[in-house]
Parts: structure tokens; sequence; C-alpha cells
């Protein structure tokens, strides 16, 4: 039966077919100065921009009314804003992982998806930003957060984890930025080269800054990328470490732990890696660029998944077993009220979604079939959000005192910011995909000079030798 | 020969490899010129070095903008929690050190990014959307898939019709002028 074949051949290069210098170049860069653009993509970016009108809507209402129109109440002061803010920052976190961790790992798998996981990175900061602001109520006082000279002669409270979450996201926003611009320069160069019209040559040209490829300035620009992945390597492991530290900081029965720093990093890279995948899969097909984005790249995205599974589910071992070990009643309730309690649904289904789901990419099977991939990842896209509920709304609406308890219940305003937030997410990056190169270009012909190719002649050259 | 109808920013050779421009740049070197720069689509390894010495200065720029991060961050919460307005937070010491380590530590990666990224752009004498090298038709795939070579007027051995055949003799797929702008 000639059936076509469900699962992609697979073959272990990270970059397939025969390419040159030249065909990268075209590949990649023909996306972005052409003017049709694939039907999914108008049709995406039309989803994504309603959800966007949705997101200003929400937001627009929340600061006009307040934060009253929430469901939050005493106890559960913190919600599904710190919710979001936690998931969609933990998201940001595989972008850094693949630029910095894996260059500085020399993994050549990382060229071809290291530049769209970087602008999710900067997304998903720029979603997670919007929540805590929000949550202010009153976000034109924004500034206040910053030590600045004022007035009032009163300084933020330097002690506070919720400070040093202030300064770890802000730096981590701007160095992401920093990182991602640094990368998007000599491709920059390439558009403006290669553009036909005027104002894109001249839109390219202004942001590549007259970039022309010398070779002292290429020195220093390697040095200068190599030192700040050198830098965001602790950066990333800090961020997370200092966003868990709003919850292990406290004394609430749930949040009161030490295996948080870990476990919180593990489970960013986690989550930030099935966002990975659920972008790469339709990308790679609607683009046709599997020759970049080979199955050897979802193969090895799949395991990172796996490992960084494997220490989460660690972590939600070791709050059962602390639970009961520690002999605290209120400790050891918490864990009751967690399994068994008005919102025990949710943790049955964060197993579900991050403990069951992710068994099946021990089989290289799922592994390298592009749907049971993108399956696997949406499990863990939603398994990781429930997994916020669980720890922030669950141990706050029964903490010390049964007397206090409350539960939440989430209202319109809740839930369409963060499905707002999903379009904003979606709309930026439906706009970089449509205005620069979501691959870096100079790093695959880079790859393309390692793997044996390159000019015409060269690749005679050396098929020679 | 100064006395030229057009001033000259110097003569750039194209080439289609990097073992031909490494070769180029080498052998240019030998012939005695000094003031010569390469221009690739890719970082090429050893090519720095190849048209002199390479560019040393940066790492020690981002060390000094970290270390000036770290003692800023730390001295602007000692600042504000011993000298300027001390509070007394849960018995806590007024210099409870541990509590600030997060927020320096913090601003010392943002200081030295910063310097990496501003400091490679000042050193590189970006943003410098205009250059001479641009006028070429040809270094437009520069950016692509071509390697250039470039000696410039300002070297003292420069001489347009010889520099011109030292180029061509390195094997060049085209020698062009750059006019000076």
């Amino acid at each position: 039966m000639a059936t076509e074949p469900k699962v992609e051949k697979f073959d272990s290069a990270v970059l397939r077919g025969r390419h040159s210098y030249d065909t990268v170049t075209d590949k990649i860069a023909s996306i972005v100065l052409t003017r049709n653009q694939p039907r999914a993509w108008i049709f995406g970016a039309a989803i994504a921009f309603s959800l966007l009108m949705l997101f200003l809507y929400t937001a627009a209402m929340v600061v006009a009314k307040g934060i009253g129109i929430w469901g939050n109440n005493v106890p559960v002061a913190w919600a599904l804003d710190i919710i979001n803010f936690v998931w969609w920052i933990g998201i940001g976190h595989a972008g850094t992982l693949i630029s910095a961790i894996l260059l500085l790992l020399k993994q050549d798998w990382r060229t071809s998806i290291n530049r769209f996981a970087e602008a999710m990175t900067l997304f998903a900061v720029a979603c997670a930003g919007m929540f805590p602001l929000l949550h202010l109520g009153r976000v034109w006082v924004f500034y206040w957060l910053m030590p600045y000279p004022n007035t009032f002669a009163l300084w933020p409270q330097f002690r506070s984890p919720l400070v040093w979450d202030v300064f770890a996201v802000s730096t981590y926003a701007l160095v992401s930025l920093m990182f991602w611009f640094v990368g998007l320069i000599p491709d920059l160069a390439t558009l403006r080269d290669r553009a036909q019209n005027r104002a894109a040559q001249i839109f390219y040209g202004v942001l590549a800054m007259g970039w022309s490829g010398s070779a002292r300035h290429w020195s220093r620009y390697e040095t200068a990328y190599m030192i700040l992945a050198a830098l965001s390597t602790p950066l990333v492991l800090s961020v997370h470490s200092v966003v868990s530290f709003d919850f292990a900081v406290s004394v609430l029965p749930g949040w009161h732990t030490t295996v948080f720093p870990p476990y919180f990093v593990a489970g960013a890279v986690f989550a930030g890696f099935a966002m990975v995948l659920t972008l790469a899969i339709p990308l790679r097909k609607i683009y046709g660029l599997q020759d970049l984005i080979t199955m050897k790249h979802l193969d090895n995205m799949a395991k990172v998944m796996l490992a960084t599974g494997l220490i989460v589910i660690y972590g939600y071992a070791m709050e059962g077993f602390m639970a009961w070990y520690s002999g605290s009643p209120n400790e050891r309730f918490m864990m009751y009220n967690r399994l068994f309690g008005p919102y025990g649904y949710t943790y049955w289904l964060l197993l579900l979604c991050n403990f069951v789901a992710v068994q099946f990419l021990w089989s290289p099977r799922i592994r390298r079939s592009t749907l049971g991939l993108f399956i696997v990842a949406m499990f863990v896209n939603v398994g990781m959000w429930l997994e916020r509920f669980v720890i922030i709304v669950t141990s706050l609406s029964r903490d010390f005192l049964p007397s206090s308890w409350a539960q939440y219940h989430p209202t319109f305003w809740d839930t369409g910011l963060f499905i707002g937030s999903i379009g904003l997410f979606l709309t930026l990056m439906f706009v970089f995909i449509r205005l620069l190169p979501m691959i870096s270009i100079f790093e695959m012909r880079d790859l393309v000079h390692k793997t044996g190719g390159g000019s015409p002649r060269e690749s005679a050259e050396n098929k020679r030798k | 020969m100064k006395a030229e109808a057009k001033q000259l920013y110097g003569i750039v050779a194209e080439f289609d490899t990097t073992s031909a421009v490494l070769a180029a740049a080498r052998q240019v070197r030998a012939a005695g010129y000094s003031k010569l720069d390469a221009y690739a689509p890719f970082p090429v390894h050893g090519l720095d070095e190849a048209v002199g010495a390479p560019p040393r200065a940066l790492p020690k720029l981002i060390f000094c903008g970290g270390l000036t991060g770290g003692l800023a961050g730390f001295f602007m919460q000692y600042f504000a929690c011993v000298i300027h307005y001390p509070l007394n937070i849960g018995g806590r010491p007024f210099n409870s050190w541990p509590s600030f380590i997060p927020i320096t530590f913090e601003c010392t990666i943002l200081f030295a990014a910063l310097t990496a990224v501003l400091g490679m752009l000042a050193l590189n004498g970006l943003p410098k959307p205009y250059q001479p090298l641009f006028a070429v038709p040809a270094f437009k795939r520069a950016s692509q898939d071509r390697f250039f070579l470039c000696i410039k007027s300002r070297d003292p051995k420069f001489d347009a019709s010889q520099s011109r055949r030292v180029l061509e003799q390195t094997g060049a797929l085209g020698v062009y002028d750059v006019e000076a702008c």
C-alpha cells in the first residue's frame, strides 16, 4: 500500500540537503522580502490580532475600573495575574537557554532555532510584564518600583523578593533585547543589501547601522556575543530563582519550600521548550523550512523537555515528601487539600499533563513524529499553567485559619486578560516573522561552512579532499 | 601619485571562498601593506589576525562595566538602607547584605551587558549608515556570499596602480576602486 508515511524520515543532520551560502541566504531572506504571505500567516495573524483587541479591552477595563473586577479576594490576593506572569516568564527561559547556554556548549543544532526562540523570549517577557503592572492597580505609578530620587525620600524595600523580581525581570528583558538585536545586526545588513524597494532599504539600513562585515568588526562582535551569552546564562538561572523566592521566602504552606528555585528553573525550561516546539512545528511546515529545522532539532528539543520534565516531577515528589516528613500539620493538610480539596481536579490534571503525557517522549517514534510532539507540547503548555494555579490558588485559598478560607473563581476579566495576552504574544510573533529573518542567516552560513559547504567552488574543493 | 582625478578610499578585491580571502590577506600583508581590512558574510576564523592585530580591548571594558554595576547596585542599597532612610524590617540589621545580593547580581549583569553591546558598537564605529565601500556595486554580496579584501589609501605603501596589481595577483574574482566620499 502506498500510503504517505506519517513519520518523517529521521537523519541526524542539523542541515539537510545541499546548501551553499547563497541558498540559505535566499531561503530565509526571501520569506521577509516578499509581497506575498502564505494564507496561514494571514489567517493566524487575523486571529492573533482579534485576541490582541480582547487584551486591550480587558486591560483598559482593569485600569479604568480597578482590579476589583477580577475574582481576586482575600486570602486569594494573587491569582490569575501572578499565574500568568510566572507562566509567561517561564516560557521565555527556553529562548535564552537555546541562544546562550547551547552557544557556550557549542551545540550546532541551536543555530536554526535560536532567532525565533529569542524573539519568543522577548515577547513572552513582554506579556509577563503586563500582569504585575496591571496588578499594581494604579499602573501609572509603576515607576515607584524603581529606586529614583524622589521628594518622598522613599526607597523600594530592598529586602523584599518582590523588589528583587523587579530588578531581575527588567534586567532579563533588557539583556534579552540586546542579545536578540546584536544577533540581528548582520542579518539586517543582508536584508538591506537584498531589499529591492526603497522603503525596505531604508528600514533595514537604519537598523543595520552600517554593518559592513569587516573582519575587525566581526572579531569584536564575536567577543561581545560570547560574553553576552556567558552573562545571560547565570542571569536566566537567577531570574526564575528570584521568581520562586516570591513564594519560597513567605511562610505559607505550599510556598515555603527550599526545592523551589531549581524546580522553578527546570519548570521554566520545560515550559519554554514546549512553546518553542509549539511554534517551530507549524512554522517549518508553513514556510518549508524542513531542511533548516530538521527532525534532529525537534528530537533534541524533545529530549531536553523530557529531562527537565523529570526534574519537575522530582519537584512534585519532594513537595509531597516534605509535606509528610516535616511533621507540620499545616504542611500535611496543604498536600491533602491539593489532592482532594475543592481544587483537587487541577492537581490531577496537572499530573496528567506534566507527568503522564511527558512519558511518551521516551519513545523515539513520538519524538520523531511532528504530530505526536505537538500534542505532547500542548499538554505541557497547559500543564505548566496548571502547576502555577495549583501552587498559587490552592495554597492561598486555605491557609492557617479556617475562618479566613475562601474560594477563588476567575471572572471574565481574569480569563479575558489571559487569553488576550496570548493574542499579544502571537501578534508580536506574526509581526516578527513578517519583518525580520526568523532564522539567523549569518550563523546558517557559518554552519554551511563548517559542514563542508560554501560557495560552489568551495564545496567542490572540499569534496575533492 | 597624489595628483589623481578622483580621491580613492582604497582598492577592494572580491573572492568566493574563505581560504582564498585568507591567503590573499596574508599575501598582501607579506607585500608590506598594513592598512587593510577584510569583509565577510560571517565570522571567518583567523581573518582578523590575517589583516592585522585583532582588537582586544572589549573584554576589559566589559569587566569594568560589570564591576561598576555590582558596586553601584550594592552601595545604592547600602546607602538607602543604612544612611539615607534606615528602617527596622523584621529586626534585621540595617546592612542586611545577604538580602542585597540578588539586586547586586542583577546590576552586575545589566551593566556588563550594556557595556558589551554599546562598547562593541562604539569600538566598531557604528552606527555609521554610509561607508565608501557601499558605493561598489559588487560589495552588496559582502553580506551574502562573497569575501572582500581592501587596501586603504591611507596605507603608507598605497599606490593606485601598484596596489591594484598586488590584489590582482592574489587570484581575486574582481578588483574595484573605492572612491572616497
